[in-house]
């Protein structure tokens, strides 16, 4: 998935001059996960370079160049690193088009690694995707596989208005599926691994129905789709798998058609419960689909509680707590 | 081992409150034409004097002195004087507007006039400035029509801003204007980022943000400085100190014990302060750091000493905090009696002539408001139809916003 990322924005710096890459360590190093090896070799400083280590700098500075008219792709070297630039994201990147009337916009890609697996800790494993689902102008994106990965970064990159995109750290170099005693298939094993090298896109607000089923619908973004395809494959439960891919604005037709067909519905995500995203996708599906609802809607999701180093596994959602869930679903 | 004494918390207290005698003995005014001018290429270091020093041109009997002397000519010192006294009735009339009800809020920027004017003299039209509320001295400067700044302020059925922004929050691509940031500061750095993307591109505009005194001390601040200077970016960062954060005085924002240019130089950054009611010298130490950034050297750091003269908004009452007459004891004067004097000294103005201007600047913005008024004002139903709410949230509308648009009934 790194080397689909890095091709991402190599297309793209190709492409259109006004990209341009920066972050803390991601311009002659290349990034700590080496998703911009070889983009400062290959396009030069002033396109790819590093930066202080001040995420609200990078992202003021990023506002500034697409005020400009660049088009500034940043990397965030954690997303547990994000928080200082919140201000920037929030109250001048997702406002700027809005309060200009359209005159000036902030057509930025902010690229961050998100949740855990890596031992990091409660300070390199978080996923704080709904601290921007809630935020109106901004989009946020998280991509499953490397396929998926570049399309929807160069979608990320074309798009006009401020994408945070989250790279589910754990999947960078295969298909973890949650069984974390067991060796990782690698990517080249996958089917979505292969990657085309040049140009193509996935359209931002289309989920992807990773696996098609009758009794069950279960919604998912990110490291949980493959723990979510192990617990359907060791559950026996016919369940339809849905990748939402983009958060907000989130593909609701895929979402209505699949809950009104099988009238059960399971929201996986890493990410903390209370005010998480699945708190909205269940409201969603309640809004929409309340009348074809033969069970309550389930969540399975990490704890309350910060990301605990040592209990990494007790705390990530893995197959075993969706598998329990999914039964919990169809005995509703 | 135990202290002696018993530890004590120091909160800043200005010289004087309110029913106190107004006390400004602690600005040091150094004399006109005092302060060496160097060349454009010196290193940040040979110039640290500048950062706590004032940078003046105009003496008390109005005679403009010394090496920072822009030698300006007639037609450019009458150009300033007019943008100066238009921007001031124009303050003037909109706060009287708004006690009429006609919007819900203003700002006016009385007694710092020079500082917006001056420097949009001195930039090119085609740099971008990244101004902080107070600065709509740049707007009235380039030109840009009082009537559109005025159905802004109205957020009647013209405002481009379609009533989204509170009053005085302008926003001009057209005038190389950014839209005002409510949330002080945030666009601080990004002129930083403008101007490195201006490198970048090799293009030749440059850039110039204006923060207050008191929100240098916010961290985007030090962002901005950072920036700037690590990239060497093509960008003025102006610090207007006008002594009061709302209520706050400048000491509260760290300027009890240095200066706020003495900020720049930690950053290897020029930094100069300069008399901010003096026309010439903001004209002069701005054209400075404008060439400076055009020669590829980087950016440069000034502080503007003023005084805010009128209320920080029209939600604000200062006789709570200073003293009522302060203003009149403020040791720099006012930007635009002392152009007049100036003007007189060199003996093309008279008293006769300020006055006819006075007057033809006024009737100017009473015939501005009268248009923007026929479009609507805050009392009136004449704003944009709430339909437009749903619009620039994102380019495209996505369901969710087109779905709770047809909740309000459109």
């Amino acid at each position: 998935m790194v080397q689909a990322l890095n091709s991402a924005m190599d297309v793209m710096m190709a492409r259109d001059d006004s990209v341009v890459v920066f972050g803390e360590d991601v311009g002659y190093f290349g990034g700590v996960f080496r998703c911009t090896e070889g983009l400062q070799r290959k396009y030069g400083p002033d396109r790819a370079f590093d930066t202080p280590i001040a995420e609200a700098g990078i992202l003021a500075t990023a506002v500034g160049m697409g005020v400009y008219g660049l088009r500034p792709v940043v990397e965030i070297q954690f997303a547990d690193y994000i928080y200082p630039a919140t201000d920037q994201l929030i109250s001048t990147a997702a406002r700027l088009r809005y309060r200009s009337a359209g005159e000036f916009t902030a057509p930025i890609t902010v690229r961050t690694p998100c949740g855990g697996g890596i031992f990091g800790g409660q300070t390199h494993s978080q996923s704080p995707e709904a601290i921007f689902t809630h935020v109106c102008g901004l989009k946020t994106v998280i991509p499953s596989n490397p396929y998926d990965a570049k399309g929807l970064l160069i979608s990320a990159i074309e798009d006009d208005d401020p994408v945070i995109f989250l790279e589910p750290k754990r999947l960078y170099n295969g298909p973890f599926n949650g069984h974390h005693d067991q060796a990782v298939t690698p990517w080249t094993e996958h089917p979505a691994g292969e990657v085309p090298e040049g140009h193509y896109t996935i359209p931002l607000s289309k989920a992807s129905l990773v696996r098609p089923g009758e009794d069950v619908t279960v919604l998912t973004y990110g490291t949980m789709v493959h723990v979510a395809l192990a617990a359907v494959a060791e559950g026996g439960v016919d369940a339809e798998v849905i990748d939402l891919r983009t958060l907000v604005p989130v593909d609701i037709d895929t979402i209505v058609t699949s809950v009104t067909k099988t009238g059960r519905c399971v929201i996986v995500h890493e990410a903390t419960r209370t005010s998480g995203f699945g708190a909205e996708l269940s409201a969603l599906v309640q809004e929409n689909c309340f009348y074809s609802l033969e069970a309550p809607i389930v969540r399975v999701t990490g704890w309350d509680t910060p990301y605990p180093h040592a209990l990494e596994w007790d705390y990530f959602p893995g197959p075993r707590r969706v598998a329990e869930g999914l039964r919990k679903a169809m005995e509703g | 081992m135990k202290n002696s004494v018993s530890l004590q918390l120091h909160v800043p207290e200005p010289a004087a409150r309110p029913g106190q005698a107004p006390d400004f003995n602690w600005v040091k005014v150094p004399a006109a034409g005092s302060v060496t001018r160097p060349d454009i290429s010196v290193e940040p270091g040979a110039i640290r004097e500048h950062a706590y020093t004032l940078i003046r041109v105009l003496d008390d009997s109005g005679d403009a002195v010394g090496p920072w002397n822009p030698k300006l000519d007639l037609q450019t010192l009458q150009r300033g004087l007019r943008a100066m006294m238009l921007t001031r009735a124009y303050d003037n009339r909109m706060f009287r507007a708004q006690r009429q009800g006609k919007t819900s809020f203003y700002m006016p920027c009385t007694g710092e006039e020079a500082i917006g004017v001056a420097q949009a003299m001195a930039l090119d039209h085609r740099d971008m400035t990244f101004p902080t509320y107070r600065q709509q001295g740049l707007l009235i400067a380039r030109g840009w029509p009082l009537v559109d700044m005025m159905n802004q302020v109205f957020s009647n059925s013209r405002d481009r801003l379609k009533g989204r922004q509170m009053p005085i929050m302008y926003s001009s691509k057209a005038a190389g204007f950014f839209s005002i940031a409510g949330n002080l500061a945030t666009h601080f750095p990004q002129a930083v980022g403008w101007a490195m993307a201006s490198a970048i591109r090799h293009d030749d505009r440059i850039a110039a943000g204006w923060i207050g005194e008191g929100a240098t001390a916010e961290g985007d601040f030090h962002h901005a400085l950072t920036f700037a200077s690590v990239y060497r970016a093509p960008v003025i960062l102006n610090i207007v100190n006008n002594q009061y954060a709302i209520s706050s005085f400048q000491g509260i924002a760290g300027g009890e014990r240095t200066t706020f240019a003495a900020r720049g130089l930690g950053y290897g950054l020029p930094s100069l302060r300069v008399d901010g009611n003096d026309f010439l010298a903001v004209h002069a130490v701005t054209t400075w750091a404008a060439d400076r950034a055009r020669s590829n050297l980087g950016s440069t750091v000034i502080e503007l000493l003023s005084y805010r003269a009128a209320a920080h908004s029209t939600s604000d009452d200062p006789s709570k905090y200073r003293p009522a007459d302060e203003a009149s004891h403020w040791p720099l004067g006012d930007p635009i009696a002392r152009l007049k004097q100036h003007l007189m000294a060199l003996e093309v103005w008279s008293d006769e002539q300020h006055s006819r201007l006075a007057v033809e600047v006024d009737n100017e913005v009473r015939d501005a408001q009268r248009e923007a008024e026929s479009y609507g004002t805050m009392g009136t139903d004449e704003h944009h139809s709430p339909a437009t709410m749903f619009d620039d949230v994102y380019k495209e509308m996505p369901w969710h916003l087109r779905r709770q648009r047809q909740e309000l009934g459109f």
